[in-house]
């Protein structure tokens, strides 16, 4: 059985995964009712701790946990106070006094919610933390493929973009290794993280090429901050080789799917006229992750593995 | 020692002496199927408006037998009962203190609850928690004319006031034994049976 | 059209072969190569006495155009090319513009088809503005037409920067071209630091600046896989550097001047500035170095770096003075040396100026197969003459060599098959 905590999908087995997906089926259902909201977690707490805006995840969550009924409480400390990791225990360490029943935590550095979670009684969950990885969007991604194609063992997925500083790569190329998928990675030489292919999975730097006959793909934001590290010479170049349009689409499979974790950047990763219907199913992922973390929650909150017999 | 039960219809194949989980058959899949004969012929006998009828079976047990149900109302007074699935497992009242999340069922109500009489179908019903738990369920879908409770097999030992309005059978037993509908794989056609296991432990319904 | 050259000595590197033959050129491409060819109203050139080699390929010129055309520009220096035996010319970027945007290096393709003889292939910036921060947009560029990437003119310190335009190369598959030098041991440096430099009074710019940035260029081509391609190597040090990298399996290419391959920094004894380049002119065992390296493959080629200046610019101090020297036209001389002191062997002297060129540049050249192109120079090697700037076809007159007699010449160039100069006539066309 998981661990008391989510922190990263490489922890977990592919058991682990499918028994989320499964879970996050039922609540999807309970997301089609009249009445959105079952009992399952009323009375207790959860606390959102972004030391990194984000308004999509966390309301996502948010929604997630009042659908179970729960308390949620939106704590998102100003990142110049709380810099020192003594900081950011300390708050959490009051946090935990308060008894809640989990504590989600998005921070900018790798690492923080491991360091949270060692010290707290309540599990975590990583709500994203630096480069590291991002959990609960690779899971609605795998659930987002799951529902399209019935399937995830002998897919191909290829993810396109800023690897080497994306936690959403990283979770996904395991999520998606470890169910059976063959996983690519396609992005400028200066983008792919040193000696990635030891993870199992192929890195190109060609697009066409990693798009040959794939099913799925997956397209990461690019940041206009990366230009100051020299990583690409510019948004127009980027989006020359490596954005995705219709005639780029036609290595892959007729019947491919595009996604991307959002908030998009119309023209750049994605063109105008592909991200806003089929084949992009971006709304479908905003969609499922409510149903993917009221799942996450339903199997985590209120859970110590260490009390329980 | 494992005590006799009421008189059963059929044989008692699997009567094992002392030693590992001893396991009886109290219910066969002829006195089932009767069962469920009988349970139609009083639902038709007690309710006035039989086009609101909705079967709701609570999964897995329930499914099957208002399946059954419904077929049975279909051949005795040419009804179309629409059956919903409705899976309590997120409204129990016993989920965070226990360890493991139990796995979560499908639900599946085709039919709107409004103004329906709803006839919940559980195989076997014992402390009446579940029951409790469907209820609450039931309200979030809408708000029906009336809420009826059918039991394949009353166990006893209940914790709160729930009363089955059409049961197949009044099972004493101890707590520690577990009572179980099984053969639920093979389907609407498949042979199902009603089995008391001493086992110790075992689900509080 | 057909050309037939009769009478020379064929020297092809790609096929091995020096022997004495007659080549048939039809149709802008090599149609024959072999004894006593026959050919019905072809133009004959007359080639007894003479080498007849693939065109010239350099790899590194600076040809001036868009910005400073007073020093030079495209059309000239496509003279200059061809009168010295070179049918294609690699320019380099530091141009004002700078050729950092594709609409440059269409500009300067348009004015190359328009007023060139020889083939230009241009060079772009690695950076923008070559200032060292920015990487240009290289898979554009390439699209475009440009054939390397270079800062030269200037260095790029910022080795994270070094490193991410190596990487970043990865993507469109071209080389790199390092002016390998630490600005920071450079300084106010402009002759080579030693005895000379000494005795001249003037401030000194050390081996070591070299050897230290082509080690630092190495060792990041090693780590990105990137094709280094090292320009105008003028130390031992860096000699030594390559030649172990290479062992080592990098990808790495290199070029010498064919003054660093003549010349020490004794000859700025005398502060003429003709004698002010960048790298500055090094000491005999640099020289030496240089020249085992060339005959041994070390270095794969020889570029001229030629870099027009204008009279009333180097006619100043030489702390002042732009560094640089024109070198098209005396190329063929000057680096006959080493055929005559027997280092190189004429096949392989030939190979350094054209085969390995062309194929660094990743564009056809250096061969006289059947089929290749037409670039055809004939060299009459025993040819005296004395080389006199002003009347070459260089805007420019900046060179070490002025006024001094010079043995080997280029008599006449062919490109895409047709005659665009003989010595005779000098440049046929446009």
């Amino acid at each position: 059985m998981m661990g008391r905590d989510l922190l990263a999908i490489e922890d977990l087995d592919r058991g682990d995964l499918e028994r989320i997906l499964e879970t996050a089926v039922r609540m999807e259902e309970v997301g089609r009712r009249d009445v959105k909201k079952v009992p399952t977690l009323r009375g207790r707490t959860l606390i959102n701790l972004f030391f990194e805006a984000s308004t999509r995840t966390r309301t996502s969550f948010e929604i997630a946990g009042k659908r179970l009924s729960a308390d949620v409480v939106n704590f998102t400390p100003s990142s110049s106070s709380l810099k020192k990791a003594e900081s950011i225990l300390d708050t959490a360490m009051t946090l935990d006094a308060m008894a809640p029943d989990a504590v989600v935590v998005r921070h900018a550095v790798a690492g923080v919610p491991k360091r949270i979670a060692d010290a707290l009684e309540a599990p975590v969950i990583n709500a994203g933390d630096g480069a590291h990885e991002h959990p609960t969007q690779a899971l609605l991604d795998l659930f987002t493929v799951w529902q399209e194609k019935g399937r995830l063992d002998g897919l191909t997925v290829t993810i396109v973009g800023d690897i080497v500083h994306s936690r959403v790569a990283r979770s996904n190329l395991y999520a998606f290794s470890k169910l059976g998928a063959e996983v690519r990675l396609a992005a400028p030489p200066t983008m792919l993280p040193p000696a990635v292919e030891a993870l199992g999975v192929k890195a190109y730097t060609s697009l066409r090429e990693a798009l040959e006959g794939a099913d799925v793909v997956m397209l990461l934001r690019i940041q206009q901050e990366r230009l100051d590290g020299c990583f690409f010479p510019s948004i127009r170049e980027y989006a020359a080789t490596f954005g995705l349009d219709r005639a780029k689409l036609r290595y892959a499979r007729d019947d491919a799917i595009v996604m991307h974790p959002g908030p998009i950047n119309r023209g750049v990763e994605i063109a105008h006229d592909l991200a806003d219907r089929r084949p992009s199913v971006i709304l479908d992922q905003v969609r499922n992750g409510v149903a993917v973390r009221m799942a996450v929650l339903y199997l985590f909150a209120g859970r110590n593995p260490r009390r329980e017999g | 020692m494992v005590p006799s039960p009421n008189a059963t219809a059929g044989p008692d194949p699997r009567s094992a002496p002392s030693g590992e989980s001893a396991e009886r058959v109290v219910l066969d899949d002829t006195a089932i199927r009767r069962a469920l004969v009988r349970i139609a012929h009083e639902l038709v006998e007690h309710n006035e408006h039989l086009g609101d009828l909705y079967l709701v079976a609570i999964p897995n047990g329930g499914v099957p037998l208002a399946r059954a149900i419904a077929a049975n109302l279909h051949q005795i007074a040419e009804l179309e009962v629409p059956v919903g699935i409705l899976d309590t497992t997120l409204y129990r009242d016993d989920l965070l203190s226990r360890g493991d999340r139990p796995p979560l069922r499908r639900t599946e109500m085709p039919s709107a609850v409004d103004g329906r009489v709803v006839v919940l179908v559980d195989d076997v019903v014992s402390t009446g928690r579940t029951i409790r738990a469907a209820m609450d369920a039931l309200m979030d879908f809408g708000r029906p004319q009336a809420v009826q409770v059918v039991g394949l097999v009353d166990r006893g030992h209940r914790e709160l006031p729930i009363k089955i309005d059409y049961v197949g059978k009044n099972l004493p037993t101890q707590r520690s034994e577990r009572v179980e509908l099984r053969g639920l794989a093979g389907g609407l056609e498949g042979a199902l049976e009603v089995v008391v296991r001493a086992d110790g432990g075992g689900e509080a319904r | 059209m057909r050309i037939v050259i009769r009478g020379g000595r064929l020297l092809d590197p790609t096929a091995g072969r020096d022997e004495p033959g007659d080549l048939l050129i039809e149709d802008g491409r090599i149609a024959a190569a072999g004894r006593d060819l026959t050919a019905e109203g072809a133009l004959t050139i007359d080639a007894a006495g003479g080498w007849v080699v693939p065109g010239f390929f350099d790899l590194h010129a600076h040809l001036r155009e868009p910005g400073q055309e007073y020093k030079e520009d495209i059309a000239s220096g496509g003279r200059a090319a061809v009168a010295g035996g070179f049918c294609a010319v690699a320019c380099m970027a530091n141009t004002h513009p700078v050729n950092d945007d594709p609409s440059v290096t269409e500009y300067i393709l348009d004015r190359a088809r328009h007023e060139s003889p020889a083939r230009v292939f241009p060079i772009a910036a690695a950076t923008r503005g070559l200032a060292g921060e920015v990487m240009t947009e290289m898979s554009a560029l390439v699209e475009a037409g440009v054939i390397a990437f270079s800062d030269d003119g200037k260095t790029i310190m910022d080795s994270g920067v070094m490193r991410r335009v190596l990487e970043y190369s990865g993507l469109v598959r071209v080389p790199v071209i390092t002016h390998a030098e630490d600005r920071s041991l450079v300084r106010d440096g402009v002759v080579n630091e030693g005895p000379v430099s000494t005795r001249l009074g003037l401030p000194g710019n050390p081996a070591a600046a070299e050897t230290i940035h082509v080690a630092r260029d190495l060792v990041l081509a090693e780590l990105t896989g990137a094709h280094l391609h090292v320009a105008h190597v003028s130390t031992a040090g860096a000699v030594d550097q390559i030649r172990a990298a290479r062992e080592r399996g990098v990808h790495v290419t290199a070029e010498v001047t064919p003054h660093h391959l003549t010349l020490t920094d004794e000859a700025t004894l005398g502060y003429d500035t003709n004698t002010k380049m960048a790298p500055p002119l090094r000491s005999e065992a640099d020289v030496r170095a240089c020249r085992a390296a060339l005959a041994d493959g070390t270095l794969d080629a020889i570029a001229t770096d030629h870099a027009p200046h204008a009279v009333h610019e180097k006619d100043v101090e030489f702390t002042a003075a732009p560094a640089g020297v024109i070198g098209l036209e005396t190329a063929v001389p000057v680096t006959l040396d080493l055929v005559r002191a027997g280092e190189l062997a004429p096949l392989e002297w030939v190979r350094r100026l054209s085969t390995n060129p062309a194929r660094i540049a990743g564009r056809p050249g250096g061969s006289l197969a059947v089929g290749a192109p037409a670039d055809v120079a004939v060299i009459d090697p025993e040819r005296r003459w004395r080389y006199d700037p002003a009347k070459g076809f260089s805007k420019s007159r900046n060179s070490p060599w002025a006024g001094r007699e010079l043995v080997g010449r280029a008599i006449a160039t062919l490109v895409a098959g047709r005659l665009v100069y003989d010595v005779e006539r000098g440049v046929l066309v446009p």
